[in-house]
């Protein structure tokens, strides 16, 4: 029974915060509800049997993710009154689409075919003393290793994306340039002078 | 009283489905709608594990770790493009995004 409870909490407080983050006015209302409901899905994550995930999820989600839309939003000094609200244009529209989407999931979910218990598919359910973590490690540095190692190149790929996107010249920064401090001659920047001694009395 | 597939399943196709209309929704601020798509995101991660514990299987416990992945990646990548759009252009309103005349 108490699964159960904390099941319709989470779900309950997942859906009204990601409702407030489509219809909220300001944005920065808007980061702090997304990161509400991350936090709950990786509660439903901890109800569902995947720990690690759940806390990879708060690492990654609350920490990386939603600090990097917070930084944005601080960086980027746009003023939320002078942009104007045309919500009601598009609005039912938006709710229409919504709708025949939400239903078509909803009728493709209890399509008798679909779900019914001939067609259910099972795994064998293992005795184990691993953890969830360990079964996770198992699995990724084994059998999805290529995918493993394609997932880190994606990371790199964006990162440098971000940073080539992002990254500008100006002049007035005075940067080092390898390619010159390397090819500089002795012979050319430094200049020998006689100088006469003179002899203080 | 359990909890049941369809619980998950029910969960996720509500939160993809406001997900869908948060794009659809918000034509004035383009960080609302890559929020929006983290929760299209999120979604589909919560279909997965609730299928991977259903099926006593795992591997969709590391699908959902690979979504991460691009989860994370795509909202960089989102970002940066933003902060140089808002550089050049001044505002981030998604009416007025029509240099490409799209």
């Amino acid at each position: 029974m108490f699964p159960v409870l904390l099941f319709y909490i989470f779900s309950l407080a997942i859906i009204a915060s990601a409702l407030m983050v489509i219809f909220s006015k300001q944005p920065i209302n808007s980061v702090l509800f997304l990161i509400f409901s991350f936090i709950n899905a990786a509660g439903i994550f901890l109800l569902a049997g995947a720990e690690f995930l759940a806390l990879i999820m708060v690492i990654v989600y609350v920490g990386a993710v939603a600090v990097l839309f917070l930084f944005v939003i601080m960086m980027l000094d746009f003023n939320p009154d002078t942009i104007k609200k045309e919500v009601g244009k598009h609005l039912y529209v938006g709710l229409f689409i919504g709708f025949i989407l939400f239903l078509e999931i909803i009728l493709m979910m209890y399509s008798p075919e679909l779900f019914s218990y001939e067609y259910q598919i099972v795994g064998n359910t293992v005795k184990t003393n691993l953890t969830n973590t360990e079964i996770l490690g198992n699995l990724i540095y084994t059998e999805y290793f290529l995918q493993f190692q394609i997932s880190g190149f994606i990371l790199l790929v964006a990162m440098i994306g971000a940073i080539v996107l992002t990254l500008r010249h100006r002049d007035y920064v005075r940067r080092q340039i390898v390619s010159d401090q390397v090819a500089r001659d002795p012979k050319l920047s430094i200049e020998l002078v006689d100088i006469k001694l003179k002899i203080r009395k | 009283m359990v909890i049941e597939l369809g619980h998950y399943l029910v969960l996720a196709s509500m939160l993809f489905t406001i997900g869908v209309i948060g794009v659809f929704l918000n034509r004035e601020n383009v960080i609302i709608i890559l929020m929006s798509l983290e929760l299209i995101l999120l979604s589909i991660s919560i279909n997965l594990v609730a299928f991977s514990s259903f099926l006593n299987d795992s591997s969709g416990q590391i699908f959902s770790l690979f979504i991460l992945t691009v989860a994370a990646g795509e909202a960089a990548i989102g970002l940066a493009i933003l902060v140089v759009y808002f550089r050049n252009v001044g505002n981030i309103e998604v009416d007025q995004i029509n240099k490409m005349s799209g």
